[in-house]
């Protein structure tokens, strides 16, 4: 069984569905990216894993265990780190204090974990007592992931992580997502920039209205003529 | 308003009836326990109060704009009847009027030309000249000021010492209250309206303590502390005394085996309830004709989804704007309406707790955005209002009975009253909590 | 020498005097904005909450004088407020359980919780009036002066006359000491970081596994010994009357807008901007203009006390004109 296995996932917010019977696998210490067009529920399905959509229908477990009914702050402390698209910092509180808050719920000493961070992500070791809300959009999204690390998760999960930021920023935050996934972190993530993301997946979902389309290695995806042509660009 | 809940409301059609009625077995259960006069003091000044509830709907109900300064604008209201209907005082103009005014209009020019300056000067100049035209504008203000007040209050002090008024007939005075309130309201709202909602209830707090404490302190305006009396009745309203001294009248009462004196209060009280049901009636029908216009629903429609309105071209400050103008001028009739009914201007009673809160009190219980509850609320809860100071003390014997005589009895004793206050916070929450869209929710 | 004396007028007439109402206001302010930024609505009953505060530790005050408990030359309120702060919390966190609970639950809007707070502010107002009644109270005992008019004649030898009155320097030190333990609670304490990060990202602070509702408690406790000690200090330096206390409803809001609501640090400034503005506006300049060779005619006074109010107004509208976000930007706690 994988490490996340949450299949068969059907829901919405409302009374529609907006997934439809949709299944989504990571293994430990590799990377599963979500690619899709606009409106392909996408965003949906990561937060169906995180447990912040009610599901109708499926099963998610992690690591053999079912969490289906858990709360997302009781899949944190089982393990799991979600890094939201928008407004996933504390903006007038200085980059450490983000870290600290990040590591709210554990009760151990989690200064070794904060090095770590600061090890992954040096910029933010000079940064770390201006305030998050004052630094340059990538700098945010290394303070919104080295926020989820910091409960030392085995799953980390980034909505559209390179949203908004620079090409060059881009490549250099899938860098650091390669080197977060080696240290034997799972990683589940959607992203708009399709070609790049699935360049560094070793599983690449493609969803179309909620469901699975197209599902294999990212490699495999980018080589299908027809993923290429549909949801590629060409 | 916009934590709309699943409809708590039974009776359907019947509802709005059956509850008027209650209420008017209310007042003359009142009538036939402790006397008609009476009745008719709680029912005429209900009737005011759900004007002025009509007004605040408007502002609460329609749009959902917060007004924490209902006292001011009730306030101002009631300042008409001294400027409309007292006699002027004698040389009082002569002696000062003129500079008064004088000094009023350049008050409004210097602001106005501030405005001006803000909207067609930029960087380190227009702060500076803003500034500056302030600065000389209050001082020639007040160097026009302050001697024509001097000149007005010492002009036989003891019971003038003020401009006086027009020396016309009271009911002039009632749009012109409205008018009053209406300005004030314009001044507020532009700067307040647009912001936050909070922002809103701060600064309206702020205008009804201010208007409040004009009146206070203006002798030359309206003798302030001092307090105006004597405030001629509208017609056809005759005094009491004359009618006593009125052989037909008295002859009339004597048929009816009623003595002179009960008959002349109550018929002096009737002929108000007439007048004020008159006007609220008249209220009534161009609210809700409004309510029901595309205006009415354009309102409702910024107050349910204000994003969505405005995405859709509505000019939601605008609008905002409008009825908050509009409930503030019901509001200032109601005030000048209310000073006519007493016949003196108090300014000191001005209290925000019984002139504000209480009347929100009524709009929400009587129902957020429907006028006939705000009408039905304006009534009940001043009767409640007005009841709860005799019940408090009845309470509070029932409680300390078992408590041995002392100065804790006697003080719970002694503050009873004051559980009317308590009464109107439970009121409030309950209704809130359980039943938020109030006794007769809007369609 | 001249010069001296018109310093001496300005320190005692308005400085002490607006840097002891400046300090008041900013206490308040401070639990104002502490509501807003965590549980996001304006307070209304907070005048009231001040009343109650106070009117309680009033009441533990005679008591402990009753009992021949005295705090020597400190007013005996002082070893009251505790008590005060105490049952006041209580009463806080009654009324948020009871009441504002059910409004978090159903995500009310902001202006729902403003009327509910009405009606909060009735309650409370009523149990004020139940439990200390209407009337003006002093309760200021203790020594009165820490300098007196004499003193400082017999020690400068300057014409004007300066006192210090023990309840301002009171109102300072206690005033400091509140605000610098609520800044080192919300910058080092985990729990006043996580109120921080609840103000600042609600969502975020909540998938940070931050426990809601002992944020709000903590809020409540915090914001009700602001009030008190407020309430305490501002009725010791003047005097008790609950009506007054509802009437700071508008200073207090006043500092807090121009502060930027939300803010801490703002709510300070903001504070002493009204205390500072309503003291000079409404003092009469002429003595200080006769030191400085000005023989004026009037008082040379700019609004008469009663409209001191209006200061607070004014200073409000034109920060809602031009900067309604507050002179000092964002939330920063």
């Amino acid at each position: 069984m994988s490490f996340l296995d949450a299949s068969g996932m059907t829901g919405g917010y409302g009374a529609t569905d907006i997934l439809h019977d949709c299944t989504l696998r990571v293994e430990k210490g590799q990377i599963a990216v979500i690619v899709g067009p606009n409106g392909a529920g996408k965003s949906t399905a990561m937060k169906a894993v995180f447990g912040m959509l009610r599901l109708r229908a499926g099963k998610v477990t992690l690591d053999g265990e079912d969490i289906t009914a858990l709360s997302p702050q009781e899949r944190v402390r089982k393990g799991m780190g979600f890094v939201p698209q928008v407004n996933n910092v504390f903006p007038t509180m200085t980059v450490e204090e983000n870290l600290e808050m990040g590591a709210f719920i554990r009760e151990d000493d989690f200064t070794g974990t904060m090095e770590q961070v600061f090890e992954l992500f040096p910029i933010l070791c000079d940064k770390r007592r201006q305030n998050a809300g004052e630094l340059s959009g990538g700098q945010r999204q290394q303070v919104a992931v080295g926020r989820a690390l910091m409960t030392k998760p085995k799953l980390l999960m980034l909505d559209e992580p390179t949203a908004g930021v620079s090409p060059i920023v881009m490549d250099e935050l899938f860098d650091r997502i390669i080197e977060i996934a080696r240290t034997g972190i799972s990683i589940l993530m959607v992203e708009q920039n399709a070609r790049q993301a699935l360049e560094i997946a070793d599983t690449g979902y493609v969803l179309v209205q909620g469901a699975n389309r197209y599902t294999d290695t990212g490699a495999a995806l980018m080589a299908d003529p027809e993923v290429r042509r549909t949801f590629l660009g060409g | 308003m916009s934590t709309r809940q699943p409809d708590a409301a039974g009776g359907g059609k019947l509802r709005a009836p059956l509850l008027f009625a209650a209420m008017a077995a209310l007042i003359v259960a009142e009538g036939m326990t402790s006397g008609w006069n009476g009745a008719l003091v709680i029912l005429n000044m209900g009737l005011i109060s759900a004007i002025m509830a009509l007004g605040l709907n408007m502002q609460w109900g329609y749009a959902g704009l917060f007004n924490s300064g209902v006292v001011g604008f009730t306030a101002i209201g009631g300042l008409a009847p001294v400027l409309i209907s007292m006699q002027p005082t004698p040389g009082a103009f002569s002696a000062g009027g003129w500079g008064v005014l004088l000094a009023l209009v350049v008050a409004a020019l210097a602001i106005a030309a501030a405005v001006w300056l803000n909207r067609h000067l930029t960087g380190k100049a227009k702060g500076l000249s803003i500034v500056a035209v302030l600065v000389v504008g209050f001082f020639v203000y007040r160097w026009i000021f302050d001697p024509a007040v001097a000149a007005i209050q010492a002009i036989n002090p003891a019971s003038q010492g003020y401009l006086g008024g027009l020396g016309l007939p009271v009911m002039l005075s009632w749009p012109v209250g409205a008018l009053l309130a209406a300005l004030a309201a314009w001044g507020v709202a532009k700067t307040a309206l647009g912001l936050r909602s909070d922002y809103l209830a701060i600064a309206t707090l702020g205008i009804g303590e201010i208007i409040v404490a004009v009146l206070k302190n203006e002798e030359w305006l309206d003798r302030g502390v001092l307090n105006v009396t004597g405030i001629p009745r509208p017609w056809p309203v005759p005094y009491e005394v004359d009618l006593q001294a009125n052989p037909a009248f008295v002859q009339w009462m004597t048929d009816w085996g009623i003595s002179p004196v009960t008959g002349s209060t109550v018929l002096v009280k009737l002929l108000y309830t007439g007048i004020f049901g008159v006007v609220l009636a008249v209220l009534i029908l161009g609210a809700q004709l409004a309510l029901k216009s595309p205006w009415g629903r354009m309102m409702r429609a910024i107050r349910d989804n204000e994003v969505s309105a405005a995405a859709m071209g509505k000019d939601v400050t605008g609008r905002h704007l409008q009825i908050f103008i509009l409930g503030a001028a019901v509001i200032g009739l109601g005030g000048a309406m209310m000073i006519t009914l007493d016949g003196q201007m108090t300014p000191a009673s001005y209290n925000p707790l019984r002139y504000t809160f209480l009347i929100l009190v009524m709009v929400v219980v009587g129902g957020s955005g429907n006028n006939w509850g705000s009408v039905l609320g304006g009534v009940l809860i001043w009767y409640v209002w007005i009841k709860a100071e005799v019940w408090g003390p009845k309470i509070m014997h029932t409680i300390t009975m078992s408590l041995a005589d002392g100065p804790l009895r006697q003080h719970l004793y002694d503050s009873a009253p004051h559980m009317r206050v308590i009464i109107m916070g439970l009121i409030l929450l309950i209704v809130l909590r359980f039943a938020p869209r109030g006794l007769l929710p809007e369609k | 020498m001249d010069l001296l004396n018109a310093l001496v007028a300005i320190l005692n007439y308005v400085v002490i005097p607006a840097t002891a109402y400046g300090a008041q206001l900013a206490l308040g302010a401070l639990g104002v904005t502490l509501i807003y930024g965590i549980l996001r609505f304006s307070n209304f009953a907070h005048g009231d909450t001040m009343a109650f505060g106070t009117a309680v530790t009033i009441i533990v005050t005679w008591g402990l004088q009753a009992a021949g408990v005295s705090l020597g030359p400190l007013p005996t309120a002082l070893l009251a407020l505790p008590f005060g702060i105490a049952i006041t919390a209580a009463l806080m966190l009654a009324t948020d359980r009871v009441i504002y609970r059910y409004y978090r639950k159903v995500h009310a809007a902001p202006v729902i919780l403003v009327m509910v707070s009405v009606g909060v502010m009735f309650l409370m107002n009523g149990i004020t009036r139940l439990l200390i009644g209407v009337d003006e109270i002093r309760f200021d005992d203790g020594a009165r002066f820490l300098i007196t008019a004499r003193e400082w004649r017999d020690w400068t030898g300057l014409a004007e006359p300066l006192t210090l009155r023990s309840t301002q320097a009171i109102t300072v030190v206690v005033a400091a000491v509140v605000v610098w333990a609520l800044f080192w609670f919300l910058a080092k304490t985990r729990t006043g970081k996580s109120m921080r990060a609840f103000s600042d990202n609600e969502d975020l602070a909540l998938l940070s596994g931050i426990n809601p509702n002992r944020v709000v408690a903590v809020t409540w406790i915090i914001a009700a010994a602001l009030a008190t000690t407020a309430g305490v200090l501002y009725g010791l330096d003047k005097s008790f009357k609950a009506f007054n206390y509802f009437q700071l409803l508008l200073p207090v809001f006043a500092a807090a807008i121009v502060g930027g609501l939300g803010n801490p640090l703002g709510a300070i400034a903001g504070g002493f901007i009204i205390a500072f503005s309503e003291v000079g506006v409404t003092y009469a300049w002429k003595k200080v203009a006769g030191y400085l060779g000005y023989n004026a005619d009037g008082l040379l006074q700019l609004l008469s006390t009663e409209y001191k109010f209006a200061v607070s107004f004014v200073i409000l509208i034109i920060v809602l004109l031009f900067k309604p976000t507050g002179l000092f930007r964002g939330k920063s706690f």
